[in-house]
């Protein structure tokens, strides 16, 4: 009889080559963690390279899940859990494995050429070097090829389902459900009755092999998460703009357009909506990032809900055509899904070094609107609302993602339809009193007026418009007009929006401001900090530009002001040059998120300075 | 039904009209220099549009930059004057969205061969139906007077002081390489030939890439004189006509022939050839019009006009309202409580 013991909250992370599964392997234990009802977060970590060569350090692709039945705002600080697939996923991951913790190896990683490979002189799983660790190694290979002995399998099909054995074995210890990876197997493989044999067979091993074997002692149980109430799904950040965008399309019964070029780490958004015809939704997969744009521009001025999905080499490429989009005053949104920069930079990891790219990078005086989502399922939200703006005030909209968000995903709590905020674009039709750049007094939206329209026929463009008419103009007067205009324009959404709000006191010690990826570990940080009674409150912004309209108002009522940022300070340079405050920067740019343990020390040092 | 069908549906109906040249003229300026082969073209487009049937809030013209962008000021449609070398890719995004418009590129040898090469390329292989009116007057004339790629070897300009050393563009050839489906030339200086082949253009379903000799009378004079001027045009032009032979000259007295794969002008005085032995244009003929192309500007062979080639292909934005057809009639119209709720989900109550 096995003993049972329950926990709060695991991390686990399996790495392997990057040829071994481990993505699929991490995505399908975030699939089962789902239907187990836990709160979780994950972060896929692999390398730039999609066969590195095997064995390699350089190779190694990596998944974590932190997943509890306490409410989970990160991918977890230290894993408690390392499954590894070869000596050299150990050698990279091993920095990441809290003491104490599990190692689950593959023996047959740990072979001469494995070792000599990941600059080990000798095999760790034996000897006393994991002494720290408890290791549970194995020869899964050999396992898996024993299952299948009877099928007559090639050894590459038989090797490639090792990791499903790893997976199955990882159920068993963590008592998920094997349900929904065996369905997925069966419709992964609908056609090919050996491949579905094979995988169901091999995951069913490891779960057997966990079940029966004597070496492992204990089996563990994370109890479901005292979530909202409702009906949930597990979305990755990606996957989540993209149902934002058809939802606002839906929602606004304006046909939604994609433009966009293969970009890592923002493609998934191209892949997701394209999928999706029965939403009438259009992609153009363009030649080049510049297309991309100037094609979802074009879509804008016909009438349609127009997005361009990239990351920052990408936005740079965009920049131009940005500006068009702001002096043509037409909707688009962009999204931004950040890595590493500059250049090509560290394409598959994440950072949040594009904010001042997003706000200031285009010539001239080129205001647009900047919001930030904060966590995969908020990438709904963020890009619903940034539809929402973007149509309703006539501007472009850049929506700031990231990497690890993007690819990363937590569960998503499904909306009541009808209570998605409202969408009301309308297009002009009445050619009395028509000019092209006469506003709402309001919004400072100029008025839609799509091709096609009888008597609204009209030219746009780049060159500086006259107010009002729209005719090119170049009157020195005018231009100093528009750019003002065009700037109060911005401005003004922030009327359009609620408040900020803060997390913790209203005032005190010390306020912890963050935008985007980097709200669960702050969050995390200073619950923390407040339960040890630091007076410690969070603000995090979700709108960058316009800031929300009490922003000022609530960084005047803290002494102290700490802003952790994947770079080197940009949002510190923003809210230094707006408010004129001593804020400090916590900067953080290794291609990773922030852990909240970096945080809470940071906040340690300032209390004990 | 989306919005934008409904608004059209629903917005006051324009009054059924027979349209004019004047109708298309917008209220601006024309700011081109004086004697400017642009004027030309306007004027042109402008007496073709009334007759292809398209009511003219339907008609949109785009453009990037350079002299010949600022075409949509001009005319009284909708127009998009986009940025340099991005026209095509404005014009595809609309024409995507908006497969019931008729969209026109108005371009130039910078802004659509240099600059915006790549959309060029692409927007024809994908034959979306766009018309794309090159304005070649092989000089960049709105930056005052840089060498451009349809420039020829060593021409003096600002920028090549001692002669232009790369080798030119041949836009019909670049445009029969990107897989174009409808390819022809034109010169500004024979208003009636350019008529007949923008009627052309206007018909094609795809894209309809003209490319029109056009003179810049400030940085390049005079570039194409010897095929647009009385003097020197039968000697150096032959005119393509579907199904006809290849005669040119004064007196109709020249014809090209086929030697192999190369193209041979011969005497039809000499008693040596006889019209039968020419050349026969052929519009769809692949091969041929990459032969044709290739005589353009070259020494001893007179320079085509005309529709060089013209072919029928699936139309990339009717190909994508097809899937969207095919999947809605097979899985229906989507709705986002089924989008939600699908695959795995979990309740917590």
């Amino acid at each position: 009889m096995k003993s049972v013991r329950n926990l709060e909250e695991v991390t686990i992370r399996f790495a392997g080559d990057s040829g071994d599964g481990m993505q699929l392997t991490g995505s399908q234990f975030t699939s089962a963690t789902a239907v187990a009802g836990n709160d979780l977060s994950t972060l896929p970590d692999y390398p730039a390279e999609i066969r590195a060569p095997a064995g390699t350090l350089f190779g190694v692709s990596g998944f974590q899940i932190h997943f509890g039945s306490r409410e989970i705002n990160t991918p977890g600080d230290m894993c408690d859990v390392l499954v590894t697939m070869n000596a050299a996923a150990l050698k990279v991951n091993l920095r990441n494995l809290r003491e104490g913790g599990i190692i689950i190896a593959n023996t047959d990683g740990f072979n001469d050429k494995n070792l000599r490979l990941s600059g080990y002189d000798s095999n760790p799983l034996e000897g006393g070097s994991l002494s720290k660790y408890q290791v549970f190694a194995f020869d899964i290979s050999a396992l898996t090829r024993r299952s299948l002995e009877d099928m007559n399998l090639s050894p590459k099909v038989v090797d490639r389902s090792k990791n499903f054995f790893a997976l199955g074995l990882t159920y068993w210890i963590f008592s998920r459900p094997p349900k929904p990876t065996l369905q997925w197997i069966k419709d992964k493989f609908k056609n090919d009755e050996t491949l579905q044999e094979v995988n169901m067979r091999v995951l069913k091993a490891g779960y057997n092999f966990g079940e029966t074997t004597e070496v492992f002692a204990v089996q563990y149980e994370v109890g479901p998460a005292k979530l909202k109430p409702g009906t949930y799904r597990s979305l990755t950040g990606n996957e989540a703009a993209a149902w934002g965008f058809i939802s606002a399309s839906v929602k606004s019964g304006l046909e939604l357009f994609l433009g966009s070029y293969p970009i890592t780490p923002a493609s998934e958004i191209l892949h997701e909506l394209s999928k999706h015809k029965s939403f009438h939704v259009k992609t153009f997969q363009a030649e080049d990032e510049i297309a991309g744009i100037c094609s979802a521009i074009g879509a804008a001025y016909g009438g349609a809900l127009a997005i361009t999905s990239t990351s920052g080499p990408g936005l740079a490429l965009k920049s131009e055509a940005i500006g068009l989009a702001v002096i043509t005053e037409l909707p688009i949104v962009i999204i931004d899904v950040q890595r590493g920069g500059p250049s090509t930079g560290l394409p598959t990891k994440t950072e949040q070094a594009d904010l001042l790219q997003a706000m200031y990078g285009r010539n001239g005086e080129s205001p647009v609107v900047v919001l930030a989502a904060t966590s995969p399922s908020d990438c709904f939200w963020t890009a619903y609302e940034a539809s929402r703006i973007a149509v309703k005030y006539m501007i472009p909209v850049v929506m700031m993602s990231e990497g690890f968000i993007g690819q990363g995903s937590d569960p998503w709590l499904i909306p009541d339809i009808d209570s998605l905020p409202e969408i009301k674009p309308s297009f002009r039709t009445d050619p009395q009193g028509f000019y092209p750049y006469l506003r709402d007094e309001k919004t400072l939206a100029r008025p839609w007026a799509i091709p096609g329209t009888p008597g609204l026929e009209h030219r746009i463009g780049g060159l500086e418009k006259a107010n009002i008419y729209g005719n090119v103009s170049h009157d020195p007067e005018n231009h100093e007009l528009m750019v003002k205009l065009r700037q109060e324009k911005v401005d003004r959404i922030a009327d359009g929006i609620p408040l900020a709000e803060v997390d913790g006191d209203p005032e005190g010690d010390l306020l912890v401001v963050g935008w985007g990826g980097t709200y669960g570990a702050i969050r995390t940080a200073v619950e923390r900090q407040r339960n040890e009674g630091r007076s410690v409150s969070h603000l995090h912004l979700r709108y960058i530009n316009p800031l929300q309209k009490n922003v000022g108002e609530i960084l005047y009522r803290f002494k102290r002001i700490l802003v952790p940022e994947g770079n080197l300070g940009q949002l510190c340079k923003i809210l230094r040059a707006r408010f004129l405050v001593p804020t400090m920067t916590l900067s953080k740019v290794q291609g990773g998120p922030f852990r909240s343990i970096e945080i809470v020390e940071e906040i340690d040092k300032l209390f004990k300075a | 039904m989306n919005l934008v069908k409904q608004t059209l549906k629903d917005a006051p109906t324009a009054e059924e009209k027979k349209y004019t040249a004047k109708d298309f003229q917008s209220d601006q300026d024309v700011r081109w220099c004086p004697g400017c082969g642009d004027y030309a073209v306007l004027a042109m487009v402008q007496r073709t549009l009334p007759e292809i049937g398209i009511p003219h809030e339907r008609i949109v013209f785009v453009s990037g930059i350079g002299c010949s962008s600022r075409f949509p000021y001009y005319m009284s449609t909708y127009g998009f004057h986009g940025i340099h070398g991005r026209a095509a890719a404005i014009a595809s995004g609309l024409r995507i969205s908006r497969p019931d418009l008729s969209v026109w590129v108005a371009t130039g040898d910078g802004d659509g061969m240099s600059i915006g090469g790549n959309h060029f390329i692409h927007t024809l292989r994908r034959n979306m139906d766009i018309k794309i009116l090159l304005f070649n007057n092989q000089i960049y004339g709105l930056t005052k007077g840089q060498y451009s790629p349809t420039s020829v070897v060593g021409q003096v300009t600002k920028s090549t002081p001692y002669g232009a050393i790369d080798r030119p563009f041949n836009p019909l050839l670049l445009a029969l390489g990107a897989e174009g489906t409808f390819v022809a030339r034109t010169l500004d200086r024979d208003p009636k030939h350019m008529q007949g082949v923008l009627r052309r253009t206007a018909e094609h379903k795809g894209t309809a890439f003209v490319e029109i000799y056009q003179n810049c009378v400030v940085f390049n004079d005079g570039a194409f004189f010897q095929f647009t001027e009385k003097e020197t045009k039968d000697d150096n032009v032959v005119v393509l006509e579907h199904d006809k032979p290849l005669v040119f000259g004064k007196e109709k007295e020249k014809g090209v022939i086929l030697d192999g794969r190369t193209p041979k002008v011969v005497s039809l005085k000499d008693g040596k050839y006889s019209i039968d032995d020419l050349l026969v244009h052929d519009e769809k003929d692949t091969v041929l019009s990459f032969i044709l192309a290739r005589m353009s500007n070259l020494p001893g062979l007179p320079t085509p006009i005309g529709v060089v080639y013209a072919t029928a292909r699936p139309v990339y934005e009717l190909e994508i309202e097809r899937q969207i057809d095919t999947v809605v009639k097979k899985a229906g119209e989507g709705e986002l409580a089924k989008l939600f709720m699908h695959g795995e989900t979990w309740t917590i109550s």
